[in-house]
């Protein structure tokens, strides 16, 4: 069986979720092997990383250098390509880092690659059966993946076991001497801040969020009638920022902003999992959608079989009435 | 610029209910109506664009069969200067890796300087830019949300991270971007003008013409097969109103009440 290495992504020191996450999926995919976590970063941040790696891995490919100070994929996956035994099986998370970094490492290893893992159910022969979904989350698919020769896997952020830190002790090899002079036709600039915007979505209660669903500009209008009413604000999912209907600052999901209302009342949106990584503090959601199949209807704690543009106006109408007679 | 924009027809999920076929194998595929994958529109826009500014061509090219043309079509409709069909009977089956294959061979008979596709298509994989830049040791960068043109040998590019915050990029030439929705906004393209390039002939390449192994696409290369579809995992799943919507409206804003949304 071949080694599984976990590539591990973190930030100013601190370890992502995701590598908690790997862990279990390596167990998924074979039980008795232990995985290795690898990972590239510098100075003290890095260290303070596998640092707390060693709680969760017996063993840490550590890879220091300043080229790695902040993590450019094109830079990491040539580092790799040097240590990374033949036949290896890599987990990645399937983020920003992962989309920019496993196709191009699985050509270079010359092993198959599979995106976007949910969950893996086990090996037939030399193939692993995976799930994955299509269509924005609207159907799921088995798809096999042939590992005699090693593999990079994508894994999907939130989606297997966040496995706990135990008190393990794991040993840190250092591979950076490995590595040599590193150079790349992209160099990293700098990072540019969201501006936040007329509000702050991550701090309201209660939130009306549209989707495709809206339709078209003119009837965001009814929505904001809506959460007027309701004294909310409005919120969107990605389709109706890249159409241009709101600001960037009202986006709902991971290239969004992150929220955590009580109340969240989902209209024509759909559901894919990059807007719902978004909604945190498990929220009451209440999702409004013309779609009876709609994903969203899985997450929601109430869901509504309507048009918006009819039921939107009356739940308006009997919310105004409702605020009336409590005012009185 | 010489730019090529790899396209894709895909099923249209804004104008379809993706649903299982009867034997549960493949989604139903009676009816469904075909577009350009969302993504690849937002590249080839974006390729207009920089063409209108600095000048260049634009060509447009798919991996498929006849019924792609409509795609490239619709894409020169647009402005795309030329369309380019990559159609060949051991193409069909090819994994995401035979594709970018495929995709290579076409782009080492042409001399493009920058190579766009979407970031993802229907299948979510999000795989053959990275994959394509990687054959032809280009530099690639994903989910791109902006491009400026410095001189003719580099690009400053965008890309979208988390938290709607932007990483910025300086990129040399050639390149492979995949390209994130929202960039631009994509031109509007009339029935007027796609038969205006209806009689456009569009060059077809086959595996000999592009010299494809044929070992290295198709079915029995692919070390990638999907096997089913099936209906995701029914979560705990909503409890749902029926009923007239001034009744429903009621009940929703007494749950609004309820959960403390109703001050």
């Amino acid at each position: 069986m071949a080694s599984i290495f976990a590539y591990v992504v973190h930030k100013d020191g601190a370890v992502d979720d995701s590598a908690a996450e790997l862990l279990s999926a390596a167990r998924k995919i074979d039980p008795d092997e232990e995985p290795v976590a690898i990972t590239a970063g510098f100075g003290s941040d890095l260290d303070s990383v596998c640092e707390t790696l060693q709680r969760s891995y017996r063993e840490i490919w550590k890879i220091s250098n300043e080229a790695f100070a902040y993590p450019n994929a094109e830079l990491v996956r040539k580092a790799l390509i040097k240590v990374l035994p033949p036949g290896s099986i890599v987990l990645v998370p399937h983020n920003h880092l992962g989309i920019d970094l496993s196709p191009g490492l699985s050509v270079k290893t010359n092993t198959p690659f599979v995106s976007d893992v949910l969950d893996i159910e086990g090996r037939e022969g030399s193939w692993l059966k995976v799930v994955r979904q299509e269509f924005g989350g609207q159907i799921s698919a088995h798809v096999m993946c042939d590992v005699s020769c090693g593999a990079v896997i994508n894994i999907r952020p939130g989606a297997f076991k966040y496995l706990e830190a135990s008190s393990g002790n794991g040993t840190i090899v250092d591979k950076s001497v490995e590595i040599g002079p590193i150079s790349s036709g992209r160099r990293y600039l700098h990072t540019i801040v969201a501006e936040s915007g007329d509000v702050d979505i991550s701090k309201q209660p209660v939130l009306v969020s549209i989707g495709r669903g809206i339709q078209e500009q003119d009837n965001v209008a009814i929505a904001e009638q809506l959460a007027d009413a309701l004294g909310a604000v409005v919120s969107c999912s990605r389709p109706v920022v890249d159409a241009k209907w709101m600001d960037k600052s009202r986006q709902v999901g991971t290239s969004g902003k992150t929220v955590k209302p009580r109340v969240y009342i989902a209209c024509g949106i759909s559901g894919a999992f990059q807007h719902l990584a978004g909604l945190k503090g498990s929220p009451f959601i209440i999702a409004i959608n013309k779609n009876p199949k709609a994903p969203i209807f899985q997450v929601a704690d109430v869901g509504i079989v309507a048009d918006l543009l009819e039921f939107l106006p009356i739940l308006t109408e009997k919310t105004r009435e409702a605020r009336c007679v409590s005012a009185k | 610029m010489e730019i090529l924009v790899c396209v894709r027809r895909v099923p249209d999920t804004s104008e379809n209910e993706i649903e299982l076929n009867s034997a549960g194998n493949d989604i139903e595929r009676d009816e469904l109506v075909y577009s350009i994958n969302e993504w690849d529109n937002y590249a080839v826009e974006e390729a207009l664009q920089i063409v209108s500014r600095v000048g260049g061509k634009v060509t447009v090219v798919t991996v498929g069969d006849d019924e792609d043309e409509e795609i490239l079509r619709r894409q020169m409709a647009m402005g795309a200067t030329h369309g380019v069909l990559l159609s060949d009977h051991l193409f069909a089956g090819s994994d995401g890796r035979g594709i970018a294959a495929i995709l290579k061979a076409f782009i080492q008979k042409g001399n493009y300087e920058l190579i766009l596709t979407g970031v993802q298509a229907e299948d979510g994989a999000a795989q053959v830019g990275g994959m394509l830049a990687a054959m032809l040791d280009y530099p690639f960068a994903s989910l791109v949300n902006s491009i400026e043109i410095l001189d003719g040998k580099t690009l400053r590019i965008t890309r979208e991270i988390e938290g709607g915050n932007k990483e910025l990029n300086e990129i040399d030439l050639p390149c492979v971007l995949s390209i994130q929705t929202g960039i631009n906004e994509p031109r509007y393209v009339g029935m007027r003008g796609i038969r205006q390039v209806a009689s456009v002939p569009i060059p077809t390449f086959g595996a000999p013409d592009l010299g494809v192994n044929p070992e290295i696409v198709g079915p029995l290369a692919a070390k990638i097969r999907r096997v089913d579809y099936f209906l995701p995992a029914a979560g705990r799943g909503a409890e749902m109103l029926y009923g007239k919507p001034e009744e429903i409206a009621d009940k929703v804003v007494e749950l609004v009440r309820t959960k403390g949304g109703l001050s």
